[in-house]
């Protein structure tokens, strides 16, 4: 017994010390969504991420570059404008289109000058910046990350942002925010240095140079969903988890599969062994 | 133990070859026809999880650096790319940041499983010593394949690790100058990372057949430690131990695949998605979870050089175990008293590896008490470190010497089928040619 | 088994033993063995198979807007020249009076290689059909492509006519978008 104890503990610490590890970093509210994409048989909601992709490009895209994303990822298997009829994303017209509104920068192949053209689907999504000095000047010194993985570099995911985007309040009284602060009861950090009032009673949050983005009926949703800011947080949220992980289906698709024939592969080679070992004595 | 051969070639072919390369001798006397003690539980399949586990990390490992870019300016963005276009790219990359986890977490279940059983004393002292080797290797690969995808983890963690080099004395800065290819952590580094984990894979591998070598010469220890005295003791490797073992590693995939399909990064730091910046830390640096007891030992010690050394100390006595316990007696079944102190040392590396995830000045339990004891809280993950840290090695270097001269163990068996046949409930029913009784 | 374990190995044949079935059991695990090889070799094999990004670059758009008559422009198409040709009036003659000639190794009308009404365009694969070199035009005996490397030659159609060369020069998949855009792949 008390070896299958150490067994179990040792296991156990395997599933808690990387979790355990992450999550000393201050208190910070983190609201916890009930996602579509959420356990074994999880999907992507199509309709979600195309949401999320319009809010991104005409909201987020102003200062934050995904520069891992083609136009061309839209339309393949478990993207937002995925068409069986186009197995192919470069031939799908909607993805064509919506590249085509998109200016790319290009080097004209007769007098070498950079250019602007319409994107076709191979290209990456545009920079908002030049380079990293640029996009840090036009942000009052604060380099907007990239968006292509944030759902993945950022600990909660999905529900961190989420809760960042819904997380601004006005600052409690005896709060100091500096100029080009903003305070977010979900950003990490400690807002300790920068408060008057009971020491025991620090508020949850920190700051960021990011203002609130988001407002009721700012993005207008082709679908008709009411666009609210938990709405547009959300769906935004879902389209930078899917373009984090764009292949998550294939993989629990695949698990699936892999986990029944691993199991009816465990239960032969169990009664192999026991019709091996039958007659020693051990 | 594996005396005379008994190969007997039948076609001409095989007697041709045999005569000039034995090769199929060889593997029939070593893989087929060894005599293996009957009585292995389960606690030995972990050596063929570990095997395959080699394979696993070596195939994937090869198709991954197909379309890896050991570049500062590619290599996050190459690994991206092999989870978006390259074809499986996605499941061939959680295959083999996963089979790390699970590599480790078998070779750790193998070592303890040494531990209680015993096997490293003589004649397996050698054995043991591979071992070793094997683990110092298989950390060192595993560190320096968590730099390669550049992430901000991969950069912080490479600066400290190449940093506690630069503890020695004299010799301290000019290694970790030579070991960057530069003045700090950059491309040069990451170049040479690359190389030396591809390098060191095969360095392993060639480690395991000595591994095995050393293994067949005196057989495999068991679980009552008593030496194998006739063949009643042993059953052949082949089909006995490839069915167990095969049946082990075929619900070792099932815990791999849920990991792999479910949960690919939960093992891993979400800090590491972001590309590495060497102008910002993250807040909070910890390595991959299988060096947690010895991150927490390195900071369990308020002093650089004291730190590194006791934490190579840690890994450095694991080569002079065999000496260090004085018990005739190998497994622990028959030494009551050490099998208590066994218990309490595995729970000090567990501790160790918790202390190691946290911050070292936060509580261990409520808020802390006010009460400093030198540098630090009293109820801190740093004393809670010291403690574990001082068992971890007195368990070593006091209570097995110790141990071994003053305790009284339980009366062992004469033989391994001894146990087995006053065990009633053990013996299937029907078994009417026990083989015991035969031969 | 062999004769030195023999005291340890159980009688295969023993009471109450049901062969069959053993044998059944064994013989699914085995097989359930390999097929989970063979399903993790997929992966391996595939890939090194073109990736996605590789393939969102298998088709590209040109304007022909810019190409004058005689003029021939080369674009690097799946990693390898791309020969568009607005072809001369006398370059079509010439074409089209060799159809029938002895010589046509790989035999084929010159309207079998450009688009139905539109003889002036030719698209072709700039690689010589014999070991992939890029042939020259306006070299050789027949007035088309040249290839430096083997001497092989072709003509205004781009038909092998002379030397080690196979086939004529490859027409890929293309096709017109507008008057003037074309897609290639």
């Amino acid at each position: 017994m008390l070896r299958k104890g150490i067994a179990l503990a040792a296991l156990g610490l395997a599933l808690i010390a990387a979790p355990a590890a992450q999550a000393a970093t201050g208190h910070a509210v983190m609201k916890h969504v009930s996602w579509s994409f959420d356990g074994p048989f999880g999907k992507y909601d199509t309709a979600q991420l195309q949401r999320g992709y319009k809010i991104y490009r005409e909201v987020c895209s102003a200062c934050h570059s995904m520069e891992l994303v083609s136009f061309r990822n839209l339309g393949e298997k478990g993207g937002p404008f995925y068409d069986p009829k186009y197995p192919n994303p470069n031939d799908n017209p909607y993805v064509k289109a919506l590249a085509k509104d998109i200016q790319v920068p290009d080097i004209d192949s007769e007098t070498g000058d950079v250019v602007q053209r319409p994107a076709v689907p191979a290209d990456r999504f545009p920079k908002p910046y030049p380079n990293a000095a640029a996009a840090a000047a036009g942000n009052g010194g604060a380099i907007p990350p990239d968006l292509s993985v944030i759902a993945k570099g950022r600990t909660g995911g999905p529900d961190y942002i989420y809760s960042l985007l819904t997380g601004y309040k006005a600052p409690p009284a005896g709060l100091t925010v500096n100029p080009g602060q903003n305070y977010n009861v979900s950003m990490p950090g400690d807002v300790s240095g920068q408060w008057t009032g009971d020491h025991h009673k620090v508020p949850p949050g920190g700051f960021l140079a990011m203002p609130p983005q988001l407002a009721d009926g700012k993005v207008t949703y082709d679908d008709g969903t009411p666009s609210t800011v938990d709405q547009q947080a959300k769906d935004v949220a879902a389209f930078l988890m899917w373009a984090a992980e764009p292949k998550m289906m294939a993989r629990k698709q695949f698990g699936f599969g892999a986990m029944i024939y691993l199991a009816l592969f465990t239960a032969l080679l169990y009664f192999s062994y026991r019709r091996v070992w039958r007659n020693v004595a051990h | 133990m594996s005396g005379h051969s008994t190969y007997e070639p039948k076609t001409g072919i095989e007697r041709w070859l045999d005569t000039r390369l034995p090769i199929v001798r060889f593997m029939k006397d070593t893989a087929i026809d060894f005599p293996t003690p009957k009585n292995l539980n389960y606690w030995w399949t972990f050596g063929g999880i570990l095997a395959l586990m080699l394979g696993i990390q070596l195939v994937t490992g090869i198709v991954l650096a197909m379309h890896y870019v050991p570049h500062v300016d590619h290599a996050f963005a190459s690994v991206e790319r092999i989870m978006r276009d390259v074809n499986y790219g996605w499941l061939l990359r959680y295959m083999h940041a996963n089979g790390a986890s699970m590599f480790f977490l078998a070779v750790y279940i193998h070592m303890i499983r040494n531990l209680y059983y015993g096997s490293y004393k003589a004649p397996r002292e050698v054995l043991w010593i591979i071992g070793c080797l094997i683990y110092l290797a298989m950390m060192a690969t595993a560190f320096i394949g968590y730099v390669l995808p550049w992430g901000q983890m991969s950069f912080h963690g490479a600066v400290v690790i190449t940093n506690l080099f630069g503890a020695l004395p004299i010799v301290g800065e000019p290694i970790t100058t030579w070991l960057w290819g530069g003045f700090a952590v950059d491309n040069p580094t990451l170049n040479r990372f690359f190389s030396l984990h591809y390098l060191l894979p095969f360095v392993i591998a060639g480690l395991v057949v000595l591994h095995i070598w050393a293994l067949h010469v005196p057989g495999n220890n068991n679980p009552t430690g008593v030496n194998v005295k006739s063949e009643a003791d042993t059953v052949p490797f082949h089909p006995y131990y490839t069915v167990k073992d095969g049946f082990a590693i075929a619900v070792f995939l099932l815990l791999y695949a849920s990991f792999v399909f479910y949960n690919p990064n939960v093992l891993g730091h979400a800090d590491n998605y972001v590309p590495a910046n060497p102008l910002v830390t993250p807040a909070h640096i910890v390595p991959e979870w299988y060096f947690l007891p010895f991150y927490a030992i390195l900071r369990a010690v308020p002093d650089k050089l004291g730190g590194v050394l006791l934490m190579f100390g840690a890994i450095a006595t694991l080569f002079v175990l065999p000496w260090l316990d004085t018990s005739k007696v190998r497994s622990m079944r028959y030494r009551p008293t050490a099998r208590l102190y066994f218990f309490i040392f595995v729970l000090a590396a567990l501790v160790l590896g918790y202390c190691g995830a946290k911050l070292p000045d936060d509580p261990v339990i409520g808020a802390a008490t006010g009460l400093m004891l030198l540098d630090a809280d009293i109820n801190s993950f740093v004393w809670l470190s010291r403690l574990a840290t001082l068992y971890f090695f007195a368990y070593f270097w006091v209570i097995l010497p110790v141990l071994g001269l003053t305790e009284t163990p339980l009366p062992v068996p004469e033989s391994i089928s001894e146990p087995v046949l006053s065990h009633p409930a053990s013996t299937p029913a029907g078994a009417a040619a026990s083989p015991e009784k035969r031969g | 088994m062999a004769d030195t374990v023999v005291g340890a190995t159980p009688d295969p044949h023993a009471p109450g033993d049901d062969p069959s079935r053993r044998d059944f059991i064994h013989i699914a695990a085995g097989a359930a063995a390999v097929g989970a090889v063979a399903a993790l070799a997929w992966p391996l094999v595939d890939q090194m198979n073109p990736a996605g990004d590789t393939l969102a670059l298998a088709s590209i758009e040109f304007d022909l807007g810019k190409v004058v008559d005689g003029q021939q422009v080369v674009l690097k198409w799946r990693g390898k020249p791309l020969f568009v040709r607005k072809r001369t009036a006398a370059e079509i003659a010439a074409a089209v009076k060799d159809d029938n000639a002895s010589n046509l190794r790989d035999p084929a009308t010159d309207s079998s290689r450009h688009k139905p009404g539109k003889p002036e365009w030719l698209v072709l694969v700039g690689t010589c059909t014999h070991l992939g070199c890029v042939p020259t035009f306006g070299g050789g005996d027949y007035g088309g492509w040249f290839c430096p490397c083997h001497g092989s030659h072709y003509d205004t159609s781009g038909r092998i006519r002379k030397g080690p060369a196979p086939k004529n020069l490859e027409v890929p998949d293309w096709a017109f978008l507008s008057d003037t855009q074309i897609k290639i792949g």
